[in-house]
């Protein structure tokens, strides 16, 4: 029944934007191309300060994804844990869509007795484990993430290890922000394997402006100039991306 | 409707909390809490005079999907894997609606407090059980998914290992669905995140290696390497070392292979123990005779003229005693006759 694709934007950070659009706007403007925003915080001794942490939930809120805070030892886990809770809580709305064009009613799962529950979740599990994936990877390289990168780095490569155990596709981009040049840099295109990502990290240069708004939006035109190059190729991608989210 | 935003969690609740079922309209009142998990809190609850044990979560989802796994462990004969499942339902909180479900209370300690307290004594029985339940679980198509000693509980009055955190079970085939990164070999650079029985025997040889550093250690160079010298430095740890260096990678397919190795080890040492005053003289003979068979024919020859030499000096022996007596004799008579 469902043939989409999910498609998240991971943002990995450790404060606040200070340059260029309001990244919680942005978020809501991703939701409303079926793409959720999922962010995790990351902390070393330092504590995230308060508004670093109401920007963090409020873009995830908006982005309809998931925020998590974490130390960056304990990264690796965090990343493979939002981006499968994140994925589950997609494939839900969906499923909870098509409950309730068959029951016609204000119907979600939870509305369901207990015992039925447990059908619907193998349908979701199911999906979880075939539907294909694209995960945007947003890593903030501004100066007070310099020396967290070599962890950052290690948790992303640990969830291609975790997602490409899935029988369905997966499909990965890093950007970073601030690039070199840009707001943002694309440092490694759509691709199903990680692994490039040892040397590509090693060489990336940190700076001091946080644009994670204008990251957010750039983002979101990566996936759809891959739309439109998959929907010239196979016609028909289109009419399932609508219904993605 | 489905959003989680934070996973701080909204099913924090105070001790002497009444929890009343929606759909069934059991009461609850909590007692206290017992651990919590990314996925939500358990608590120590009563229910009718009997203490059970209560998990919530925010995330409805998750509860679904434990019990799932619980109800089909049900469904296996006699099985311990995992608590027993009492109850689902949902309570409606002044926080909202959360999901619940209450199991059977598996009171004791953690599997490294219980060595520690107990002694190093317990710790292979104690893995010949896990390995066992690992294969009943198997067998029915799951994987444990993020075994690690938190997650075993020992109970008394006889010591009995059971599981108690079914949020990391996966259907055989599928991607773990949770973890916990010292335990896991993909995060050692040891093999997938595909669920297999391997998965979880890979764990188990870490929770041995665990027992030995209870604080764990950090990946430096990862890989067997580094596994394999934290091995070699423990000597509890050197007795076990075959087992757990071939669960490490990957080498057992199911759990019954690695525990009668195991089995074995254990088996093998104990003879050594009792053996160790009698094995002098025992291996002496032994190698007496490998070395008749190495040598051939030559020894058998020599041990031949070995015996001749012997009867020959007998013989002189006899002939020079009578020799000697006769001589006797005649000086005995030579006195007589004069």
């Amino acid at each position: 029944m469902y043939t989409g694709k999910i498609r998240q934007i991971l943002l990995i950070t450790d404060g606040c934007s200070n340059q260029g659009e309001d990244p919680i706007a942005m978020a809501a403007l991703a939701r409303e191309q079926g793409i959720s925003v999922n962010v995790i915080g990351v902390m070393e001794q330092d504590v995230i300060d308060e508004k670093g942490m109401t920007e963090i939930e409020g873009i995830a809120m908006s982005g309809g994804g998931v925020s998590q805070i974490v130390y960056a030892q304990q990264l690796s886990q965090t990343v493979q844990m939002v981006t499968r809770k994140a994925m589950n809580q997609t494939i839900q709305g969906v499923v909870n869509r098509e409950l309730q064009q068959i029951l016609g009613r204000s119907q979600t799962i939870e509305d369901l007795p207990p015992e039925k529950r447990g059908e619907v979740m193998e349908v979701v599990d199911e999906l979880g484990e075939t539907v294909e994936l694209e995960v945007l990877i947003l890593v903030d390289t501004s100066a007070s993430m310099k020396h967290k990168l070599p962890t950052v780095k290690e948790a992303i490569i640990d969830l291609s290890l975790s997602l490409n155990a899935r029988t369905g596709d997966n499909q990965f981009a890093v950007f970073v922000f601030p690039g070199k040049k840009n707001d943002v840099e694309k440092i490694l295109d759509w691709t199903p394997k990680l692994q490039s990502l040892t040397s590509i990290f090693s060489q990336l240069t940190t700076g001091g402006i946080t644009p994670t708004g204008p990251a957010i939006r750039t983002a979101l035109s990566s996936f759809n100039s891959k739309r439109s190059l998959r929907s010239l190729m196979t016609g028909d991608d289109e009419s399932f991306l609508e219904e993605s989210m | 409707m489905m959003m989680n935003h934070s996973l701080k969690s909204r099913c924090k609740v105070a001790p002497g909390t009444v929890i009343i079922g929606k759909w069934h309209s059991n009461k609850y009142t909590v007692l206290k809490e017992l651990g919590y998990g990314a996925n939500g809190i358990v608590y120590l609850a009563k229910f009718k005079n009997t203490q059970v044990a209560l998990k919530m979560s925010d995330n409805g989802m998750s509860i679904t999907s434990e019990v799932n796994v619980l109800r089909s462990f049900a469904k296996v004969q006699g099985s311990t894997l995992g608590p027993s499942l009492l109850d689902v339902d949902d309570w409606k909180s002044n926080r909202g609606q959360i999901s619940f479900y209450a199991m059977e209370y598996i009171q004791g300690p953690d599997l490294l407090t219980f060595l520690q307290n107990k002694g190093k004594s317990w710790t292979t029985v104690l893995f010949l059980q896990l390995l066992n339940d690992l294969n009943t679980l198997h067998a029915n198509g799951w994987v444990f998914g993020d075994l690690k000693p938190e997650n075993l509980i020992v109970t008394g009055p006889t010591p009995r290992i059971r599981c108690i955190d079914v949020g990391g079970t996966t259907l055989q085939g599928r991607a773990i669905k949770e973890f916990t990164e010292f335990y896991d070999r993909g995060y050692w650079g040891l093999g997938t995140r595909k669920a297999d029985p391997a998965y979880d025997l890979f764990a188990v040889a870490m929770i041995m290696i665990n027992t030995a550093y209870p604080k764990r250690f950090n990946k430096t160079i990862g890989g067997i390497s580094q596994l394999r010298e934290a091995i070699k430095k423990q000597k509890d740890l050197l007795l076990f070392e075959k087992v757990i260096v071939k669960a490490l990678q990957g080498q057992y397919t199911n759990a019954l292979q690695m525990r009668t190795e195991l089995m074995s080890l254990i088996i093998d040492k104990k003879n050594h123990d009792t053996l160790n005053k009698s094995a002098v003289t025992n291996t002496n003979s032994t190698m007496q005779k490998q070395k008749i068979n190495q040598s051939g024919m030559q020894q058998p020859k020599s041990r031949q003229t070995y015996r001749r030499k012997r009867k020959k000096n007998r013989w002189m022996e006899t002939i020079i005693i009578t020799i000697f007596l006769a001589l006797l004799y005649f000086l005995y008579i030579f006195q007589k006759l004069l």
